[in-house]
């Protein structure tokens, strides 16, 4: 594997996908994580909410049942293989984007399968607000529904963006194996030039890439909760 | 009692009527009874205080007044109103009128000041550049005009309470509940912010309840003052009544914290008188030494626990005399002869 990596060939060849297929990549990849986790937290976020205010001494308790039937969908599609996941929402991809395979067919089991993820995020987020805070809300007669809207999202927004970025590395990393069912991006890259076809140094820059971007997204959040967090200045 | 507001022919109006109130709850450990049939009025503009150890049930209580609790038993009357039969709706809006600041202030921290105060005209969808206006003018009231733009984490713990009152007073209440909201803060610190509550007493006529475990406290602002101990109102009336001769065993551990009553023990040939101060004007007479200059009766002072409200002293002094019946009777005659002073033979430990 390792003596033939270097060649000359090899070289010439791997600048040659760096030149004319990475930029594409590249863009596939961070499309398909911004785009998927976008709407994850969509989803994620209200559920997240729910999972908090719904509790028994909650600001908005939900019926027992709702609770349970709800903890127990996100639990199901938390402990479910990404790749089996992939497969498996197929029909429900085609439904929605009209094919099961391709870079935007890619997003809709990316989506499946991090907003159960961000909704478990979002609820730790949220456990995080001094309950203190949101009995003074009480007592000054906010509704459940203002407590939710000007209390609990906004008083932890440094803690959501902290939780976003975790999302958003993750997302990025499923993305990868979406290259499994035709998904662009630098996954596709790094398992048909490297899986398939055995060219291991295109392989090792996509994952590079892979690393790269994770790191500008993480570094990215972490500046921007620090930012919005006006308990440290 | 409740008497229809504005009635020139009520001599009293009673802002808060408390009436039987028991609260319980239900733990692992089974029923634990936070309060139990709790009476207490609290008339219009009063400063009042409830004050107890930490576990007597004061916030269960506070927090029955404005129902952040539903009362278990009893009712809570504001203005004439029986509060447990308002709908969640209809106590929304008696929120708005009967405000709250706590012992950690509470204030959002995502929020500027200024944000803050307008957080309660928010929630009653004020127009934003009137609730502005009216922020900016009590940020003036309560000292801190150019705070208005810094966030609460860059303030000092008494600049936070105070931006804690500000936004307490924001939906005009008439009623303000403190709990413990002087605790965490340095005494000169809380003196400040007591005066500013005796000033918002006066200037704008509300009515004050002010739960505490600080004597302090209650000496410093309060008119009323009610013992709560295991959940029971155990004494209640005015400051100088309940702190000057303390009747229960609660009251009296508050007002002689040192538990001075019961750590004595008899010593033989010597009887003990117990000295009340009831506001008597004897700071700056030398009682004692008075008694024994003129009387002959020489008296040890076992314990004393007084305070001085003004320039009037109150609390109590306990006497040892060496003698007999004949001396300790006119010991007590001597004493019970100035004003304001009640003497009263110990015989048995009381405590």
């Amino acid at each position: 594997m390792w003596d033939k990596m270097f060649s000359a060939e090899a070289l010439e060849e791997t600048v040659w996908i760096l030149q004319n297929e990475f930029p594409l990549a590249v863009w596939e990849t961070v499309y398909v994580t911004v785009i998927a986790t976008a709407f994850a937290i969509l989803l994620g976020l209200p559920l997240g909410v729910l999972l908090v205010a719904g509790e028994k001494d909650g600001v908005l308790p939900l019926p027992k049942g709702v609770m349970h039937v709800l903890n127990i969908v996100i639990n199901l599609l938390r402990s479910m293989p990404f790749l089996i996941l992939m497969i498996m929402v197929f029909p429900l991809t085609r439904l929605i984007v009209g094919t099961a395979v391709g870079t935007v067919a890619s997003i809709v089991p990316l989506v499946i399968a991090a907003f159960p993820f961000v909704a478990r995020l979002v609820e730790s987020s949220l456990r995080e607000v001094n309950p203190n805070i949101i009995e003074m809300a009480q007592s000054m007669g906010a509704t459940p529904f203002q407590i939710i809207v000007k209390v609990l999202i906004p008083e932890s927004v440094p803690s959501l963006i902290s939780s976003f970025t975790i999302a958003i590395t993750t997302i990025l990393g499923y993305s990868a194996m979406s290259g499994i069912i035709g998904g662009g991006g630098l996954g596709k890259i790094a398992i048909n030039y490297g899986y398939y076809r055995y060219k291991y140094l295109v392989m090792f820059l996509a994952v590079v890439l892979l690393i790269l971007l994770v790191q500008v997204f993480q570094s990215a959040g972490t500046r921007l909760a620090a930012k919005s967090d006006k308990r440290l200045k | 009692m409740p008497c229809a507001a504005g009635l020139s022919s009520c001599l009293e109006v009673f802002m808060i009527e408390i009436k039987d109130l028991s609260k319980s709850f239900q733990t692992a450990d089974g029923r634990v009874e936070a309060l139990r049939k709790v009476n207490l009025t609290v008339g219009d503009g009063d400063i009042y205080g409830i004050i107890g150890m930490s576990g007597a049930g004061k916030s269960t209580l506070v927090r029955c007044i404005n129902m952040l609790e539903r009362p278990t038993e009893g009712s809570v009357w504001m203005d004439g109103r029986d509060l447990g039969s308002l709908s969640e709706t209809e106590l929304r809006s008696v929120r708005r009128k009967v405000t709250m600041i706590f012992q950690g202030f509470n204030l959002l921290m995502q929020r500027t000041c200024l944000k803050n105060i307008c957080f309660p005209l928010e929630l009653e969808g004020i127009d934003k550049a009137e609730a502005k206006k009216r922020a900016l003018e009590l940020l003036e009231l309560v000292g801190l005009p150019d705070k208005a733009n810094a966030y609460p984490a860059q303030l000092s713990g008494g600049q936070q309470q105070r931006i804690a009152i500000a936004r307490a007073l924001a939906t005009e209440p008439k009623v303000l509940l403190c709990d413990e909201a002087t605790s965490a803060l340095d005494p000169k610190t809380t003196h400040s912010i007591l005066e500013l509550i005796r000033d918002i007493n006066q200037r704008l006529g509300i009515t004050v309840i002010i739960i505490t475990h600080q004597m302090s406290v209650v000496e410093d602002i309060c008119s009323h003052v009610a013992i709560l101990d295991n959940g029971e109102v155990v004494e209640e009336g005015t400051v100088s009544t309940v702190f000057s001769s303390p009747k229960s065993a609660a009251a009296k551990r508050l007002v002689f914290p040192d538990g001075a009553d019961e750590i004595l023990t008899e010593s033989a040939g010597e009887r003990r008188i117990r000295v009340v101060f009831n506001g008597a004007i004897a700071t700056r007479t030398p009682l004692i030494a008075k008694m024994a200059m003129e009387e002959q009766i020489a008296a040890s002072i076992l314990s004393a626990s007084t305070r001085s409200i003004g320039d009037k002293a109150y609390g109590n002094m306990l006497l040892g005399i060496a003698g007999d019946e004949h001396m300790v009777r006119r010991a007590m005659e001597y004493l019970g002869s100035i004003q304001d002073v009640l003497v009263e033979e110990v015989t048995d430990h009381v405590g």
